[in-house]
């Protein structure tokens, strides 16, 4: 039945690219290669390991269409996400907005075609379908040696006239020998959608990315995104997610440290309640000796929600002197929450350092006590423990406009999210 | 400084090296023919004179095995199966059940003197009585290929009202108990490998603990494989009744042969309130040479279901064997306050592969669970920890603590940890742990430094790494189970 539907779905993306295939813009090659994968191989289903806590059943049974020009103005919604005074990217329906839109001085950025990349890999299914469908993405360039400060990246997204609508936008990040980038990206919208973005980052020799990332799309919105960083020696790709919003949603990062003493931070926090099922997944591939990962993830769950990471460190023969580490916790504040944590290392070199750690609970009766003694209120008492929780995987964003930003995005949730 | 010594006299006794129980025994076998249909189920069945209920309840197995898909999901790799290529009977030729150890085949006993079994029951009271007059001797089942052979001690268990036979004479002595429990906690269409033992299984121990009744000694069952070109496929049943324990202990060997062997067993625990099971298994399958070439393929479904409140089950494994192991002894915990526990010793060297770990299923108010796995690998060998831990909705203040080590001996060889967590009550905690490491260079510096070579020095220090788990074993078996880290672990160092 689920299989079905999954495949009716996939037929409906097929369909739409053989409908506009002539008319889509940039390397129509590669596009042909991600829609002959995504034949092949259509939606990843509830029987494969890697989605086996990730069921797309409900993306499925929506219709998504091709976007239309937007006739409402979305500088509203812009506003309302009162974003830090910094150059930004910003994308309608996962097209570039030139009009709403800030473009840095002095770095190089290409927009108008999807930014494909070289170091996506359409066996991910979803990476197949973005690359068969993406109309428009940035290429964002960084000269060696340069620190091109902060880029934000918008995507807003919107049905239109109800008409549920997908879009795959594509964005490739390169960053020379020794350069720098903070890119904050910001994913929101209204109505109901499907947000498939693919994000590729290569980045060289001493260069560092710090990819910021606050995902607080609309809750009837399916957010399902792919990075791939490949890191050469030297080279940091420091990132951090934030999800608050959508129906469904899955974050997934493939981070590849390809020289020496390359380094990856994939920290997370989730906040979800109601009916809200989100996944951060990734996988670290040390593939030179002396490289590094660390990861933090938090989840913070109530209502209904649901909460999954999975988290894979391969050691590859070679890397020998890895150093690898991986926190996941999780506070469960109501009785209907579910959290599935499935931390992984796959080993192959012996002079390693790998460990991984996991804890489910709710809040500690004792602290809560403690706080009530001083006259702390309950409620206020509980939250000083969540954000006590999420700190940990907050204090290290060293970019304060973009922390404040994250931090009023969870005060924000939290004054909607229902009190358990 | 007894234990380093008791290390070093281990390390000694075994230089031998290679797979010692690697011989085989000559005996007239009964076989059925090669393959697996209809009438080869019937055709155990009726070798067995089983009763109409249970051959029906093996072509069910049957249909449902047919239906059902081989398991690709852990880290194992091997050429296809092919099920019809084995005998799925095979008993050594006698005239009628042996009805004493004096109509036992001599040959037979002779095998079992060779893998250190003593069956006659003198033998075992002569050399255990006057050591420490109060240390109870141990019954013991031997299962030899598809049947049980010999069981020991029968009498002195039946005083107290504990049955210990083989599956295949409590189906007739018993057959409420057993029409009542077999295939309760694995149902025939669990999986792959279940269907299949439920289909055609031989043979295997039948343990049965009433009210009350403290098990007066441990009780054994000695696996052997030993026809060419026969799979085992060995049942055990384990019931304890309310505040009833028993610890059970199983062993298994297998000749050295070129081709490789399935087992695929099946063993099911029932604790009833307040009762209590020991499992301890030293699995010492043939594990193949070293470029890969033959060893047993061990496809096990072991659960148990602690039914009653407050009951408990405890799982020990020391996994040398086996060129593929594929094992996830676990626990159902359902009454309120019942406890699983979980400790694991595997060894992979050379080309072995190693997939297992255990579930923990949260059911009822207040359990508990504990998990200690220690993965050892040398060679080229590839040992993967898989776990789950489930709480359930209704599974009030339960508790899980896991705790996963991993240790590589060269740069060959792989260790993977791949455990699931999945929580779905406030009120419980899980914890997990894990590490990958090598053995520390210091360690091995001080070790080296007062005089032990190297091999003797990696012995110790693994012996320590496993040491949360060797102590959970009986004595008998934890030093046989140090013996065979020793062995197993000989020539994977330096």
């Amino acid at each position: 039945m689920s299989q079905t539907t999954l495949q009716a779905s996939a037929q409906g993306f097929l369909a739409r690219y053989a409908g506009l295939k002539s008319r889509f813009p940039g390397d129509n090659a590669q596009r042909a290669a991600g829609a002959d994968a995504f034949a092949r191989h259509g939606l990843p289903g509830p029987r494969e390991e890697a989605w086996r806590y990730t069921a797309l059943r409900p993306l499925a049974e929506t219709a998504f269409h091709e976007p239309v020009i937007l006739l409402s103005d979305t500088s509203a919604q812009l506003t309302a996400l009162a974003l830090p005074d910094l150059p930004r990217l910003v994308f309608i329906d996962g097209r570039f907005s030139a009009p709403l839109s800030r473009l840095p001085d002095g770095i190089s950025i290409t927009t108008g075609a999807p930014a494909f990349g070289h170091i996506a890999d359409n066996g991910e299914k979803l990476v197949a379908l973005n690359t068969m469908l993406a109309e428009d993405g940035a290429a964002i360039d960084i000269a060696p040696g340069i620190d091109a400060g902060t880029i934000l990246l918008v995507s807003l997204g919107a049905d239109a006239h109800g008409h549920p609508v997908s879009f795959h936008p594509r964005h490739a990040i390169r960053l020379g020998q020794g350069a720098r980038l903070t890119l904050a990206e910001i994913n929101s919208g209204t109505g109901v959608y499907f947000n498939n973005p693919v994000i590729t980052a290569e980045i060289a020799e001493d260069a560092t990315l710090v990819h910021l990332r606050e995902q607080r799309e609309a809750p009837g919105a399916f957010h399902l995104s792919t990075v791939f960083a490949k890191v050469a020696a030297r080279g940091t790709y420091d990132s951090f997610s934030l999800a608050l919003g959508g129906r469904l949603a899955r974050v997934q990062v493939h981070a590849h440290l390809a020289g020496e003493n390359a380094m990856a931070h994939l920290n997370a926090a989730q906040l979800l309640g109601a009916t809200q099922h989100s996944d951060f997944t990734t996988t670290v591939r040390h593939d030179a000796p002396s490289t590094a990962s660390r990861q933090t993830v938090k989840n913070v769950l109530t209502g209904h929600a649901k909460g999954v990471f999975q988290g894979k460190i391969e050691v590859a023969r070679i890397a020998q002197k890895t150093d690898g580490y991986q926190m996941n916790q999780t506070l469960l504040l109501s009785r209907d929450a579910e959290i599935d944590s499935k931390p992984q290392l796959e080993i192959y070199a012996d002079d390693v350092k790998c460990s991984h750690g996991c804890t489910v609970g709710e809040l500690d009766a004792d602290q809560l006590f403690y706080l009530r003694s001083r006259g702390v209120p309950e409620a206020d008492a509980r939250n000083i423990l969540i954000r006590a929780f999420l700190s940990e995987a907050l204090d290290p964003i060293a970019h304060d406009a973009m922390r404040d930003h994250m931090e009023s995005a969870i005060a924000a949730w939290w004054d909607k999210a229902p009190t358990p | 400084m007894a234990a380093v010594a008791e290390t070093l006299d281990t390390v000694a006794a075994v230089t031998e090296g290679g797979y010692k129980w690697g011989f085989s025994t000559d005996i007239e076998m009964d076989m059925a023919p090669k393959g697996l249909n209809e009438d080869i189920v019937r055709l155990i069945s009726s070798r067995k004179n089983e009763p109409a209920w249970l051959l029906e309840w093996r072509l069910k197995a049957f249909a449902l095995w047919k239906k059902l898909d081989e398991p690709n999901w852990a880290k194992i790799h091997h050429a296809p199966i092919d099920y019809q290529d084995l005998h799925y009977y095979a008993a050594p030729k006698k005239k009628q059940g042996p009805k004493s150890l004096d109509e036992v085949d001599p040959e037979l006993l002779k095998m079992y003197e060779k893998l250190g079994i003593p069956l006659k029951e003198h033998a075992i009271l002569a050399g255990v009585e006057p050591v420490e007059g109060e240390r109870p001797p141990i019954a013991i089942d031997a299962v030899f290929d598809s049947v049980s052979v010999a069981t020991t001690f029968k009498d002195t268990l039946a005083k107290s009202g504990v049955i210990f036979c083989p599956i295949s004479e409590a189906v007739h002595s018993h057959p409420e108990l057993v029409r009542q429990y077999l295939g309760s906690v694995v149902p025939a269409g669990d999986n792959y490998f279940a269907a299949l033992n439920s289909a055609v299984f031989s043979d295997g121990s039948f343990v049965f603990i009433p009210k009350g009744v403290r098990c007066p000694m441990e009780l054994s069952t000695y696996f052997r494989i030993n026809a060419r070109n026969t799979g085992q496929f060995e049942r055990t049943l384990i019931i304890v009744e309310d505040g009833g324990h028993v610890s059970y202990l199983e062993g298994c060997t297998a000749p050295q042969r070129d081709e490789n062997q399935l087992h695929a067993a099946v063993v099911e625990l029932v604790a009833l309130t307040d009762a209590t099971i020991k499992y301890s298994t030293v699995q010492n399958w043939y594990p193949g040479d070293a470029d890969g070439k033959g060893g047993i393929y061990n496809f096990v479904t072991k659960r148990g279901a602690c039914r009653g409140a407050r009951s408990k089950i405890s799982w020990t494994q020391v996994e040398t064997g086996s060129a593929i192991t594929w094992k996830y002894p676990s626990c159902v915990l359902i009454g309120d306050g019942s406890v699983g526990e979980f400790y694991s010793v595997a060894v992979t060297t050379n080309r072995q592969q190693a997939d297992t770990g255990t579930k923990m299923i949260h059911i009822g108010k207040n359990t508990k669970s504990t998990i200690v796995s220690k993965g050892i690998s040398a060679g080229r060998s590839d040992n993967t920890y898989r776990g789950l831990v489930r709480i359930m909705k209704n599974a009030d203040g339960a508790r899980n603590f896991t705790q996963c080590d991993s240790l590589l001996i060269g740069d060959q060889c792989g260790a993977h940890t791949v455990p699931y967590i999945e929580s779905r009550n406030p009120t419980a905690k899980t914890e997990h742990e894990a590490t990958t490491s090598k053995i520390a260079e210091d360690q091995l510096f001080y070790c080296r430094q007062r005089g032990l070579s190297q091999e003797d020095a990696v012995g110790l220090i693994v012996n320590g790494f496993c040491k949360d788990v060797l102590k959970e074993l009986p004595m008998e078996f934890a030093v046989e189970a140090q013996k065979l880290l020793a062995v197993s672990l000989e020539g994977s160092v330096g």
